[in-house]
């Protein structure tokens, strides 16, 4: 008998492990607690954990619910308070989208910059060095002082997380391509301009892709914390609403979510990163 | 200089000094002159550590030399020039582009304006040249390492340069794809009467290439020690230019040149030798079918024959 493809068997595997995850989860859900006599209208403020002995926290069955309730109508609008996933999602993504596509066209000139002159590459390191390692929210009030609106704010704070990594993988890039191929492009009489569009961007391409995939990750981890501080609208928010509202399944349902798009937005980089990846 | 005369290349007391580690300078070469012929395969031999590669970055334009000057054409160089096209040692294809997408980057670098199917068919027509027909869309990475280095002549030679400039383009070769490409490289030199300057360690291809081969001392104070005209028969033939009469003189005066004289003959310079017209030397001729190794002081004699 041939053993099966390690996918396949990964795939069994990783099924199996859901499978007690979900199990143990019900388990200790399901089960009661000791129940309480206590006044009525103190029993009104404790809900059902102390009064019928049930567990506040949701089961597997109860998220599921909750999911199939947002997935069958995502864009609902009913106010302020009270929009779809759906809606929440497309707020911190077209964020995400604006404050990153923002970095791009900032980070990689200046990388290039950085990358292809060894003086501005040592006038700017001081700088980089010093904001790289600053918390992106530590942002957010400067933004919100000098922008006075907190959803420019919010994209940002995207921005801004999203520079470094780029920044510092395009200069590495540059800085790194082979000086033969630069040599072949002299010999050629190619000047600057096309020089940097087709022997410089194609070999540091690859790096600066791997640039842009750590910062979309920072971003997107960034984007939920920006937005439960600036509200309004956004996955973030809706998770913070979502615990005011008591609502831990709506709570565990958002999770899920943002690591689903998460996943999704690396993916999508990775693919970008495979169509410019040559083999030597 | 006003030289009106077939002299393609002229080097013209180059120099290159290094700052040495603790103060002063380092000087690879210094006073260096040589002159290579319109049409001339001119090889270069000589140590590693001589600079025969920086002279080669300087004629290509990719190095400065620290003194002197280099005239290509009646012109001074300065920077490299789609006149003088350079075929690298490690290939440098560039990866990402397919065999035609390499070889039509030259293309189009050497004809800004040519529309795209006139590159293409340049491209296409150089890299049959090379035989590899076929493989236009290839990349680098599928190919051996005798094909990445023909596509490494191909774009070489599409830009149709006036000089063809070689650092050592077999040496990382196997011994049989070696021999092909040289037999090819004379061929498609031979053909246009293209002038090559080229660098080698080995001197069997030196001897079969070149009509003639530079002596280099070793380093550092590198000189250009003679000039060897090549008397093997321009016709010569890869597999039997061991039977030619004159081959072993040749061999012997170039390896006697790199076991001993190349080491010694920086401190003792034959008499009458100067650096700007260093001595053309033509081992072998009708007297001698196999003659003993030359001792110093014999090549002037010969040099006078010769010349």
């Amino acid at each position: 008998m041939r053993p099966a493809s390690i996918r396949l068997r990964a795939g069994v595997v990783s099924l199996v492990i859901l499978g007690l995850f979900l199990g143990a989860w019900q388990l200790a859900v399901g089960g009661s607690v000791a129940t309480q006599q206590m006044d009525p209208e103190y029993a009104k403020l404790m809900g059902v954990s102390a009064t019928q002995g049930k567990s506040a926290m949701p089961g597997p069955l109860d998220v599921g619910r909750t999911i199939w309730g947002h997935l069958r109508d995502p864009f609902y609008d009913r106010g302020s308070n009270d929009k779809g996933i759906g809606i929440q999602l497309a707020h911190s993504i077209a964020r995400v989208a604006l404050g990153f596509s923002l970095a791009v066209l900032v980070a990689i000139p200046v990388g290039f910059l950085i990358g292809m002159s060894p003086l501005m590459s040592r006038a700017l390191d001081p700088f980089i060095q010093i904001l790289k390692p600053v918390s992106p929210l530590a942002w957010m009030p400067l933004a919100l002082y000098t922008i006075k609106d907190s959803g420019i704010s919010a994209i940002f704070v995207i921005f801004i997380c999203s520079l470094w990594p780029m920044l510092i993988n395009t200069a590495f890039g540059v800085a790194g391509v082979r000086r033969e191929w630069l040599n072949v492009a002299r010999t050629l009489e190619v000047g600057p301009l096309r020089r940097a569009f087709t022997v410089i961007l194609p070999a540091a391409a690859p790096t600066i892709l791997t640039g842009m995939r750590i910062s979309i990750g920072i971003a997107w981890l960034v984007i939920v914390a920006a937005e439960m501080l600036v509200g309004g609208t956004g996955i973030g928010y809706f998770v913070w609403n979502e615990w005011n509202n008591l609502s831990i399944t709506n709570v565990i349902t958002s999770i899920l979510t943002i690591g689903l798009v998460g996943m999704v937005l690396d993916q999508l980089l990775a693919w970008a990163q495979r169509l410019v990846t040559f083999p030597e | 200089m006003s030289a009106v005369d077939d002299r393609l290349i002229s080097i013209e007391g180059i120099a290159k000094r290094y700052p040495a580690p603790g103060g002063g300078e380092t000087t690879i070469f210094s006073d260096l002159w040589l002159r290579v012929g319109r049409g001339e395969f001119v090889c270069v031999i000589g140590h590693s550590g001589c600079g025969k590669t920086t002279v080669l970055n300087i004629l290509a334009g990719l190095d400065a030399p620290s003194g002197g000057a280099v005239v290509v054409d009646g012109r001074e160089i300065a920077g490299p020039s789609l006149d003088r096209a350079v075929i690298f040692q490690g290939h440098a294809l560039l990866p990402w582009k397919t065999v035609l997408g390499n070889v039509a980057y030259a293309v189009s670098s050497r004809w800004r304006r040519a529309p795209a199917a006139e590159v293409e068919a340049r491209a296409r027509a150089a890299i049959a040249k090379v035989g590899l027909a076929g493989s236009e869309n290839k990349r680098p990475s599928e190919l051996s390492g005798g094909m990445k280095q023909r596509v490494g002549i191909a774009r070489a030679l599409a830009i149709e340069p006036k000089i063809l400039l070689m650092d050592e383009p077999f040496s990382a070769l196997d011994a049989l794809t070696r021999g092909t490409l040289q037999e090819e490289a004379r061929r498609l030199c031979r053909e246009t009467g293209q002038t090559v300057y080229m660098i080698t360690h080995d001197v069997d291809e030196a001897i079969y290439l070149a009509d003639k081969i530079v002596l280099m001392t070793n380093g550092p104070g590198a000189r250009i020690a003679e000039i060897v005209e090549n008397p093997l028969p321009p016709d010569r033939r890869q597999g039997e230019i061991h039977h030619d009469p004159n081959y072993y003189a040749l061999r012997n005066h170039l390896i006697d040149f790199l076991v001993s004289r190349s080491t010694t003959f920086r401190d003792n310079p034959p008499a009458g030798w100067t650096a700007k017209n260093p001595p053309v030397v033509r081992p072998g001729g009708a007297a001698e079918a196999r003659p003993r190794p030359l001792r110093e002081g014999e090549v002037d004699r010969r040099q006078a024959a010769a010349g």
